[in-house]
């Protein structure tokens, strides 16, 4: 029973391990525990009792009753405790269950957070198994792939800097088509607004980009988006454990604010990247809290709906559950605007899920799970089956989940279980139900 | 056997509260230094109030997430915990050798009901191991050291029970072999799983600021 039985194939921590020798091991993973953690990893590891609590906590040991490999504290003891325990005298294949089980059996959600007396954080503990096998170069094929994209582009997706551009100037003139003043203002100096996505938006989900900006138009904001690197607000190197690329990410991101004089920056409905500007990523840097002033989609909807700046046509049929992405509930507590703004959008009731608000149960795909790609992916909906159970309990059609990885981890979870629920973004339902000019 | 008795109570008596105190000090101060050094960007975030809110949420019995779902675990502990605490502090025959060494003496509980407190902290560690060897989540995170830390914890309380029922063993014996195990169990705290004792403060504390000032949400 662990990660040893469950091995699967995957390209990149396939060929990290073969470049690896015991030694090289030994001295990187004490590089990192000597040189980078200091007394939380120290008292976590020594105060952990071994309880067992943890073990309802977690989305992945639900869905796999039995199994104590999967509970917070048997992965811990199967990665960070075998590290101490061997003061890194562990072999390549070690590595590989090690790494495999870090970056894909763990969503640092940190739901085991209100399972824990002691008060152990099962989620740093995870990151640093990821640091040092991103030290150690061993990271999923499809996980490093947007890594590297980062280190190269300083965007998540191989966006080249004109495709950029050209993206928004394109979902300017498609929206001037229903709003013919509507504006996508680049780089405009001392904006009220300086608004960012992440780049799977203009990839491959430019609807959202046109969404926003019609929420923008429609409320009158004074608004602008970035032409140059920095417009990227997501961070897969706080996932791989590249903590340097993590930092100089985040610095480009708020210098691309601070120069364009902005007064703050919200945010599309992303979970990852909340937690890579909000909690990691400007601490890598030295801040302390964000240097800009950083709000979540959920709470700038929030402000539009109970200023009044967007007037509603119609409502959206309910009734809907909610899913809490951890990163902006247990990131932020922003649970209850969540719910206050869903009450302005829809007729009907919220049916909770039995695990809401800061004690959600986690989509299965943050984390970076879901970007390790296909190999994993199996894994992942087998470890979402409890979140499924929760969903289908709640016997409503419509799921409104503000975050692009909690959708497509849902996504699968919906398809593979036949939970016949449709997934929104609230920009889906403010767009569809908003009044709009007469076309 | 009254040499003996004079020399646990005496100088080993001496020694273990030695090292029970300077030990945890000495823990402290150097996880203090090493936080200090390391830790910034999480000492940085420590708040006195988010601490308190945390450590109290977690105190009330059934009040975290993780009590509730567990309630004969948080029965356990929590009994065990008060019990294993209140028992010798109160015990009259501890306040009695205060009193006499030190001229100390304040508050102490009727001997019966210490006699019911030891039951429970026995009761509890046989309900621990039990987890520890029927529960496979607990079975398979268990090492040594948890097994020793129950070890030195029951000692002292199975040998107070059975000395001061005077059964098992000559009564002067199993006084001695009380007092030795007591004074084990002191000694341990710093260096063993029990300097949760000591850190469980800090760890909680740290947890409760970051929920409370970043995160804005409970952590229990």
């Amino acid at each position: 029973m662990g990660i040893q039985d469950r091995l699967i194939e995957d390209v990149g921590l396939r060929r990290g391990v073969s470049r690896l020798t015991p030694e090289s091991i030994e001295k990187t993973v004490n590089a990192v525990i000597n040189g980078e953690t200091g007394a939380r990893l120290k008292a976590y590891a020594e105060t952990c009792m071994r309880c067992g609590l943890c073990a309802e906590a977690c989305h992945f040991s639900q869905s796999h009753p039995g199994d104590p490999s999967y509970t917070p504290a048997g992965k811990v003891h199967q990665t960070m405790g075998v590290l101490l325990k061997t003061k890194g005298r562990v072999t390549p294949d070690e590595i590989y269950g090690i790494a495999q089980l870090a970056y894909t059996e763990c969503n640092l959600c940190r739901r085991c957070v209100h399972y824990c007396p002691i008060g152990i954080d099962t989620g740093y503990i995870m990151s640093t198994v990821r640091r040092i096998c991103h030290m150690l170069g061993v990271t999923p094929q499809y996980i490093q792939d947007t890594a590297h994209s980062h280190s190269a582009t300083f965007n998540q997706m191989w966006v080249k800097d004109d495709e950029w551009t050209d993206t928004l100037m394109w979902q300017e003139e498609e929206a001037r088509d229903e709003f013919p003043d509507l504006r996508i203002p680049l780089d405009k100096e001392g904006a009220d607004i300086y608004y960012s996505v992440i780049a799977p938006e203009p990839k491959f989900r430019t609807q959202l980009i046109y969404q926003a900006a019609a929420i923008m138009h429609m409320a009158g904001a004074d608004w602008t988006m970035p032409s140059e690197p920095g417009w990227d607000n997501s961070d897969m190197c706080m996932f791989t454990g590249d903590f340097e690329m993590m930092g100089r990410l985040k610095r480009k991101h708020f210098e691309s604010a601070q120069k364009l004089k902005v007064k703050r920056i919200v945010m599309g409905e992303c979970g990852h990247a909340f937690r890579s500007i909000y909690d990691m990523g400007n601490r890598a840097v030295g801040w302390k809290m964000p240097p800009v002033p950083v709000i979540h989609s959920i709470a700038y909807f929030w402000e539009l709906m109970t200023e009044g700046k967007i007037k509603l046509a119609k409502k959206y049929p309910g009734p809907v559950t909610i899913h809490d992405p951890c990163n902006v509930v247990r990131g932020q507590g922003l649970h209850n605007k969540l719910r206050e703004l869903v009450r302005f959008l829809i007729d009907g009731d919220i049916i909770e899920t039995a695990s809401h608000g800061e004690h959600n149960l986690c989509c299965t795909a943050g984390g970076g799970v879901i970007n390790c790609g296909p190999p994993f992916k199996n894994v992942r909906v087998a470890g979402s089956k409890s979140k499924a159970d929760e969903l289908r309990a709640t016997g409503v059609k419509t799921i409104i989940a503000p975050c692009h990885n909690c959708h497509g981890g849902l996504e699968d979870t919906v398809h593979s279980y036949k939970l016949g629920m449709e997934i929104k973004f609230l920009g889906d339902i403010i767009y569809e139900c908003m009044e709009k000019p007469e076309a | 056997m009254n040499a003996a008795y004079e020399f646990v109570t005496g100088p080993l008596a001496w020694l273990a509260w030695g090292i029970f105190l300077l030990g945890s000090a000495y823990r402290l101060v150097s996880m203090y230094q090493l936080a200090k050094a390391k830790d910034t960007s999480a000492i940085a975030f420590m708040s006195w109030g988010y601490s308190l809110r945390s450590i109290i949420n977690w105190l009330i019995p059934f009040n975290a997430l993780g009590w509730r779902k567990n309630p004969l675990m948080t029965l356990g502990t929590f009994a065990f915990h008060i019990c294993l605490l209140g028992a010798p502090i109160f015990l009259v025959a501890h306040v009695m050798l205060w009193d006499q060494s030190f001229g100390v003496s304040y508050v102490t509980i009727p001997d019966q009901v210490a006699d019911i407190m030891t039951l429970v902290v026995i009761a509890a560690c046989l309900y621990f191991a039990g987890r520890r060897i029927v529960q496979p989540e607990v079975r398979y995170i268990t090492t040594c050291q948890d097994w020793v830390a129950l070890v030195i914890v029951l000692a002292p309380f199975l040998t107070g029970f059975l000395a001061y029922h005077q059964a098992l063993l000559d009564y002067q014996l199993m006084i001695i072999l009380h007092v030795v195990a007591g004074e084990i169990m002191l000694a341990a705290i710093p260096f063993t799983r029990l300097s949760h004792m000591v850190f469980v403060v800090f760890t909680r504390a740290y947890m409760g600021s970051e929920f409370g000032g970043v995160r804005h949400a409970r952590d229990w």
